[in-house]
Parts: C-alpha cells; structure tokens; sequence
C-alpha cells in the first residue's frame, strides 16, 4: 500500500473531461430516473384519460349516474360499480376497523413478552403477502359456503330488513365485503399499532402517574394522540379495498343490477373491469377505461389524503 | 390492570389506599377490554392459518413431476401439469425485473446520495402514492400503451404492468437500505479520490446489497402473485408461450381462470398452483425478515 501511495503521489492529476462527463452523466441518469418516478403516475393518469376519451366525449358525467351496461346497444353507465365499489369497501372497514385497532392496541401493549409479539406482528404482515386470486379461491371454496348459510339466516329473521331482503344465491356483496375486510387489516393494523408505537413513553408514564388504569391511559391518552396516524391507515386500507380486484371477481357475482340487499351478487369498477377488459372492443373499450380513470381518481385522492396525514404524524413525534 | 387504582378518593383522603380492587368496575373493565383485545387478534390471524391450512390440503397431492412438466389438460380429460404458466410466469416477472429493478435502484441512489431541496419530498411521496394504486390500473395503464399500440396482448404489455406495481417496493427498501449506510464510507471513497459515481457503484451499494437485494426479492415474489394487471396484458393460453410478444399463461391468471371451471382436474391444478405461489411468497418474506435482521451496520 506504501508503494501505492508512492505512486499516487507522483502522478497526481485532475481528473480528465471524459471522467467529469461520466460523473454528471450518472448523477443526471439517477435524477432522471428519480423524477420519473413521479412522471409515471402522470404517465398512467394521461394514459388512461386519453382511452377514455371517445367514451367522456359520448356519455359524460351522465355515466357516473347510469345504471345500464349494456355492450349491445352500447348504453354504459357505472353507477352501479361505482355504488358496488363503496359498499363492498364499507363493508370490509366495518369488519376491519374494529379487528385492525384492537389488534393494533394489543400488540403495542405488553400483555405478551415481546418476542412473542414481534412474530405476532409478522403474522399479521404475512396476511397481506397471500396473494389477492388465492384469497379468491379460497373465498368460493371455504367462505361463500359459510356465508350463505348466514344469509340464510339473515334474510329468514330480517328479510323486511332492505339489506336483508334478497335469498343468498353464494356469490354477492356480502362474501366480497369479508375477503376485503380480511385483506385491508393487515395495513390498517400495522399503521395504526407503528402510530401507538411510536408515541412518546412520557405520554404513558404521565397518565399512569396521575393514577389512571391501563385502558384509561389507552383510550383518553394514547388512541386520542396516535388518532390521526390510525385514520391514515383506516384511508390506505380504505385504498386497498375499492382497488382490489381478483378476490372481489371471485366472490361478487359480477351482477351489473343495483340492489339495496348485501346478499344479492354485485359489481365493483374493478371486478367489472377484470371480467370485460379481454373481450371488449371499440366503444367498451373506452367505457372501461373511463371506470378505470374513475377508480383511479377515486383511489388517489382517498391515498393522497392517507399519505398526508400519516407523513404529518410522522413529522410530529419525530 | 396492575395499575389498577381505586378511583374513589383520587387525592388520598383518609380513608384512601393505593390498594388494588380486582372486582371494582374499573378493573373488569379492564379486563373485558384486554379479552376483546385479544380476540380481535385471535379473529385477525384466524383467515392466515384457515388460507394456509386449505390451500396446503387441496394443493398438496398435487404437487409431482407432471405439474412441473406438463401442459394443463383439455376439458374433461385428467392429469397434466401447469409448466406453461410457470414459464410464463418467469418471462413476465423477468421483463418486470429487467424494467424495475435498474429504475428502481436508481431512483433510489437519486433519493438518497444526490438530491436536495424539495424534490426528494414529492418523490418519496409520489412513490408513497404510486404503491397504493390499485393493481388493475397497472394494467389498464399497461393495456392502453402497449396492447393497443403494440396491436396484440403480450407477455411485454405483462410485464410492464408488473413492473410498475414492483417499482415502489424496489424504491422503498433500496432507499431505506442507502440511508444506513454510514456516511464515513462515502467520505473515505471521495477522501481517496473517487468520484460521485465510483463512491456509488463501488462502495454505498455493495454495502447496501443484502438489504436491496431482500427488498427486490420481496417486490419478484409479490409480482409473482399478481393477477388483475395480467389477465387484460398477458392474456392467457392453454400452450406453451410462443415469444415474448405473444399472449402468455402465467400462474396466478391460470389459478384465476380455473377457480370457476366445474371440472375437477382443472380445480386441482388451481390449488396446486395456488400453493406454489403462497410457498413461494411466504418463504421469501421470511427469508427476508431473517436477512434483515442480520444487520451489517
């Protein structure tokens, strides 16, 4: 290494133009490439409005309010995606949201040694690793069965419940609402239990010495503090669940009629885009893009939302 | 609960005590809570091991040398395997890889060694969004650029969908992994000399390999899994792929076009290709979570 030096010493130079030109050439290459990842979504959002063109141009913002897709006489409307898409969604947050926090609130106490909680929490991660079509698969073999037995029992005891009001036929709102609910809370869990983690100890320590209990100090002091992070986690799942398509085909019915009833098949924008998109041509083409755009927006403002809140959580305690 | 206090007489009056009382309304809330808690847990993992029990018990017995070798059987006829899907599978997660992992990486290095100001922040948080776009839009987006101009579905048109849906993860965890790297590393390579991209590609990402490296295999086996940006991109097909600009079969658009056949042959090839696709997800996000663990700084 000394002869190194030696020599290192003896032929000290500047580095030549060619190598300065390699030098700015990477970093613009990573620049280019860093912004690009921005430009994409752009890309993806201009791609598909300029698709939907022809259809924005046929039907307008009438579309968003039709209940009739019909691909032979090329009548679209898709409200009742757009109707299928929310419900489904609601559905799986009112099963995911209690499930999601209280299981949050358990792993960020110490009611386990935290070994075990460590692989509890990994066990929760591995829920949202199964993929979406085996979900599906799952949903039409184990799920639907179940299901419709409660359905049974529901439209029996409260059929004059409009909910209620239709016999399961299997598929429908209410097996496609579950599988969402089990797919979301793995993100709703582990951002709202990183939220409760990551609050400052004095916050605890505080409302313990004032004499508080364990869940007076969990309800009034921490929930409260980590309200927003838990919120932003509620929005991405929100995200995940109008957006995901395999397990919701599977188990909806794909049934373009509207229905007040949970157990009557439905349709969401991303189910009935998984089952036309093959076959479609001309004018459908562009109307499935325009549900596309429309899902799109909708899941980009609901995670723009959730991003910007947790990043102000973020901000705040770090 | 231990912190359980008698709330009677906050200030310590005389008759006041620091005593716990296990059957005051405080205290059995408490527990009623802590129990409900845990049942939310309990009811939380429950479809995780429900999922992985099933799939393993239909998809075991299939599990041979045919399934790996073998074409899918016509209609009514039994036997056969799902070697097209799987190939079809390697070429459109391996065009995703090509795109992704290279963009990603140097994204990230951008991110992470040579920006400033506020572009990283809207980077970060453009990345942050581009995650949570629904996997379909990848492929309507995939569809409207390259199906259309390109006249035909293609394993390509597969490919750049599943690239877009692997793009943030690489981002993430390359990103992350480059911010660990002690920044006396990177003075030491400019203090001898090097230049910004000689101290990047010679000393901060050899660093950072192991981390980069979990996190693409993390995003290959989630795209692996992906179905909604293939099923309009990369079609399907009963054959052995014919090129790369061909439609192609791949497994999780197999597993999806088979859940709903009525007959049974096909039904044991979707478990069977269900329970490759769930191994192979869960095994490298263990893997993973263990490579993470042994930090090198």
């Amino acid at each position: 290494m000394i002869s190194d030096n030696h020599s290192a010493q003896s032929e000290s130079r500047s580095r030549s133009g060619a190598e300065k030109s390699l030098d700015e050439g990477f970093i613009w290459l990573t620049r280019i490439l860093g912004i690009g990842v921005g430009v994409i979504l752009l890309v993806i959002a201009l791609t598909v409005a300029y698709r939907a063109l022809p259809a924005i141009q046929q039907y307008g913002l009438g579309f968003l309010f039709g209940s009739d897709w019909n691909p032979v006489k090329e009548e679209y409307g898709a409200l009742p995606m757009i109707y299928g898409t929310i419900v489904s969604s609601a559905i799986a947050l009112l099963i995911a949201v209690p499930l999601g926090v209280g299981t949050a609130i358990f792993l960020s106490e110490d009611f386990l040694p935290l070994p075990v909680r460590t692989a509890l929490v990994f066990l929760v991660e591995l829920l949202a690793a199964i993929p979406s079509v085996v979900y599906g698969l799952w949903g039409i073999a184990v799920l639907i069965p179940i299901i419709t037995n409660i359905g049974k029992f529901l439209n029996g005891n409260f059929g004059w419940l409009p909910i209620f009001s239709t016999a399961p036929v299997g598929p429908g709102m209410l097996p496609a609402g579950v599988i969402l609910g089990i797919m979301t809370l793995p993100i709703i869990t582990a951002i709202s239990r990183d939220s409760l983690a990551s609050l400052p100890p004095e916050l605890r320590q505080a409302s313990l010495g004032l004499g508080a209990t364990r869940w007076t100090t969990i309800f009034r002091v921490l929930v409260p503090a980590a309200f927003s992070g838990i919120v932003g986690g509620i929005m991405l799942g929100l995200g995940r669940a109008m957006g995901e398509t395999m397990a919701a085909t599977l188990l909806i019915g794909n049934s373009n009629q509207l229905s007040a009833s949970v157990l009557a098949p439905a349709n969401t924008i991303a189910s009935l885009m998984a089952n036309q998109f093959a076959e479609a041509s001309g004018l459908q083409v562009a109307a499935l893009m325009y549900t596309g755009l429309i899902l799109f927006i909708m899941t980009l403002i609901v995670n723009i939302l959730a991003e910007w809140i947790v990043s102000q959580v973020r901000a705040k305690y770090n | 609960m231990s912190n359980s206090v008698s709330d009677e007489n906050p200030f310590g009056s005389k008759t006041g005590s620091l005593k716990k009382v296990k059957n005051s309304p405080q205290a059995l809330f408490g527990l009623a809570m802590t129990l409900l808690a845990g049942a939310a847990l309990t009811i939380s993992l429950l479809p995780l091991f429900a999922v992985l029990s099933y799939v393993t018990v239909q998809g075991f017995n299939r599990l041979n040398l045919d399934l790996f070798t073998k074409l899918p059987p016509a209609p009514g006829l039994s036997g056969g395997g799902i070697a097209n899907a799987i190939l079809g599978t390697l070429m459109t997660v391996g065009i995703a890889s090509l795109i992704a992992v290279p963009f990603g990486v140097l994204a990230a290095v951008y991110l992470s060694e040579f920006s400033s100001g506020q572009i990283p922040r809207w980077v970060r948080f453009a990345t942050n969004v581009l995650s949570g776009v629904p996997s379909i839009i990848a492929g309507v987006f995939a569809y409207g650029l390259f199906v259309v101009n390109m006249g035909g579905f293609s394993a390509i048109a597969g490919g750049a969908a599943l690239a877009v849906l692997m793009l943030p993860t690489i981002v993430r965890t390359t990103d992350e992994a480059l911010q660990i790297v002690p920044q006396d590393i990177r003075w030491a390579s400019v203090g001898v000399g090097a230049s910004n991209y000689q101290t990047v590609l010679q000393v901060v990402l050899p660093a950072a390999i192991p981390a980069i490296l979990t996190g693409v295999t993390l995003a290959i086996a989630r795209a692996a899994g992906e179905t909604a940006p293939l099923i309009f991109t990369a079609l399907n097909s009963p054959f052995w792929p014919a090129g790369f600009d061909q439609p192609t079969p791949t497994l999780s658009v197999l597993v999806y076009k088979f859940a709903t056949v009525p007959f049974q042959a096909q039904k044991e090839l979707a478990w069977a290709a269900s329970l490759i696709l769930v191994l192979m997800v869960l095994l490298t996000s263990i893997l993973s979570r263990w490579a993470t663990r042994q930090k090198v700084y």
